[in-house]
């Protein structure tokens, strides 16, 4: 019964997408800015849930509770400093930038903005190339969870890799034909999805068992679990939380989907209203979902081994449909990130890869379609290299955030610091990037520093090259330095 | 007086994050309604965060970021023309 619900409501969520996705393609130009960027008109409520979905996939809902669940709630901080507050400060300091010089010189993507500053063909394909090396492993951590997730739910009738085909096909065919309007509709709908269901299962799952008194009374009275209450532990030590608050919230500002997305608001009031909006949203969705997974270790919910904290808790506390809902809720929430992990691929592959050294000469309406054959390739290759499960590959993945971090601030620099040449910005971007790699794959580089993690120091180490490499180097001839500081802002 | 205020604003967001984690609660167990007192002043850190930025976008957007401040820099302050006639690739 369960499983034919559970697998109906995804079904329905997945027509439901489509049919907004038909609509949104027939709202959309044949033009690369349309299809990537909805020509720059995205509303108040529509970018913040689009960022808001995009940003947030499986991790709040399955990741999150269950760490909550084996350490205790304090991730809710973590979560809050880094998405509520770095990354909504990031979203006027190098968003709104970003923004303003995408609607003065047209740029679409990350790649585009910095090669033209710096007059670097180079620049540009080494942004894109570094973005498409985390971001590919990332796509391809969606699909096998995506696929393990179909596979457990039908109980192996659906076997892993017709899941995560199925699941492929789905995306491939739903980005091609909606593009980022489409996209950030559905967002929308995911979004208000989510935060309504978290909240109706806390309070659902808080009457069951007499209210939040009860619950973390009894999370305080087990031997085990009386150290989840107070602040910090073994586990959250104060350079751990900071290291993780910091590197994710700067690799968010930097991963192509979100980053994107900055430059996709209607206007500056759209902008505003977001950026204000944007911690309190968090806090309504990390609260709830986080403190679910501490409750449950006190309610004494079992939870078999490898399995996720908050679907055995709704199975436990809440009637079986709706269980299923918030599970479908979940599992179209990686594939709202995944979807537009694809678009922003493709796009970084298109205009800073295959136009700048391929085809310069490419027209826009030939550019369109490439857009959309780039996708196909894309999550093809993703879904392929999720079939072999290269472990490589995963580790890639899993370090994505920290490696996105590594590009933010030599960015951030040469967005304010007029002195930043192309040689200190590359200089930072590579170092940064060959110290994080090493980080993870070479033993003799250690992957921590008196508690710091390497993904901070790593960013320490991009800051002060960039800079140094700048004052003592002069800017090439053809650099542009004024386009990110004159004439910046006029209405 | 605008280097001064956009210090300040940047004063602003430095003790916004620092003390979103409420440090000098560190190892307290203190529960207040069912919730970890901690946990309440994050609730409430975040919301004041949020009321901030909301008389940050009604006073001092653009602050930092914004480089026109003037009509008249517009004219002659904006060499972007001149320097991509002259060089440096197009998007």
């Amino acid at each position: 019964m369960s499983v034919t619900l559970q697998l109906g409501i995804i079904v329905g969520y997945l027509l439901l997408a489509l049919v907004v996705g038909l609509i949104a393609y027939r709202l959309t130009d044949r033009t690369a800015e349309d299809f990537y960027l909805a020509s720059r008109t995205l509303g108040t409520i529509v970018l913040l849930f689009t960022t808001f979905a995009t940003l947030l996939s499986a991790f709040t809902f399955f990741a999150g509770p269950n760490i909550a669940y084996a350490q205790g709630p304090e991730w809710i901080l973590v979560m809050g400093l880094m998405d509520g507050l770095i990354f909504a400060i990031l979203w006027y300091v190098i968003g709104y930038k970003q923004w303003l010089l995408g609607q003065e010189y047209g740029y679409v993507t990350l790649g585009e903005m910095l090669g033209d500053r710096f007059a670097s063909r180079r620049l540009r394909g080494l942004v894109a190339g570094i973005s498409l090396l985390w971001l590919f492993p990332y796509v391809m951590l969606q699909q096998v969870g995506a696929g393990t997730a179909l596979e457990a739910l039908t109980e192996g009738t659906v076997p892993y890799a017709i899941g995560a085909g199925l699941i492929t096909a789905f995306m491939i065919l739903y980005v091609v034909v909606a593009g980022m309007r489409g996209i950030a509709w559905t967002d929308t709908l995911q979004g208000a999805f989510m935060l309504v269901t978290t909240w109706v299962a806390l309070l659902w799952v808080l009457a069951a068992v007499g209210g939040p008194d009860a619950a973390t009374a009894a999370l305080a009275s087990s031997e085990e679990t009386a150290a989840f209450l107070s602040l910090g532990s073994a586990y959250y030590t104060p350079q751990w939380m900071l290291s993780t608050a910091i590197t994710i919230g700067f690799g968010v500002a930097m991963f192509p989907q979100v980053n994107q997305r900055f430059f996709a608001a209607g206007s500056r009031t759209v902008l505003k209203r977001s950026f204000a909006l944007w911690p309190i949203l968090c806090v309504l969705l990390f609260v709830p979902s986080f403190m679910l997974g501490a409750w449950a270790r006190g309610l004494d919910v079992a939870i078999p081994a490898g399995d996720n904290v908050l679907p055995v808790i709704l199975a436990e506390y809440t009637p079986v449909w709706f269980a299923a809902l918030v599970i479908a809720g979940a599992m179209a929430a990686m594939m709202s990130s995944s979807d537009s992990m694809l678009l922003s691929g493709s796009s970084y592959f298109t205009r800073d890869l295959y136009r700048p050294f391929v085809d310069q000469t490419l027209a826009a309406r030939r550019e369109d379609l490439l857009a959309r054959v780039g996708v196909v390739i894309f999550a093809t290759a993703a879904f392929g290299a999720s079939l072999l499960n290269p472990a490589t590959l995963f580790e890639l993945g899993d370090a994505a955030f920290s490696g996105f971090a590594q590009l933010a601030l030599p960015v951030l620099i040469a967005l304010y610091w007029r002195k930043t040449t192309r040689a200190g910005i590359t200089a930072g971007i590579v170092t940064s990037q060959l110290f994080y790699l090493s980080s993870l794959f070479l033993a003799a580089v250690p992957g921590s520093y008196a508690g710091w993690t390497a993904g901070i120091v790593g960013m320490g180490l991009g800051l002060v090259v960039t800079v140094v490499v700048s004052l003592v180097t002069t800017p090439a001839a053809d650099e542009r330095r004024a386009i990110y500081f004159d004439g910046l802002g006029a209405d | 007086m605008r280097r001064l205020e956009r210090a300040g604003w940047l004063a602003v967001a430095i003790v916004l994050c620092g003390l979103a984690i409420p440090w000098f609660l560190w190892g307290s167990a203190a529960v207040v309604a069912g919730l970890p007192l901690w946990l309440w002043w994050h609730v409430g850190w975040m919301g004041l965060a949020s009321v901030v930025f909301w008389i940050f976008t009604k006073r001092a957007w653009g602050i930092g970021v914004e480089t026109d401040t003037t009509a008249s820099s517009r004219g002659h302050g904006a060499d972007h023309t001149t320097h991509s006639a002259r060089g440096g690739e197009r998007p």
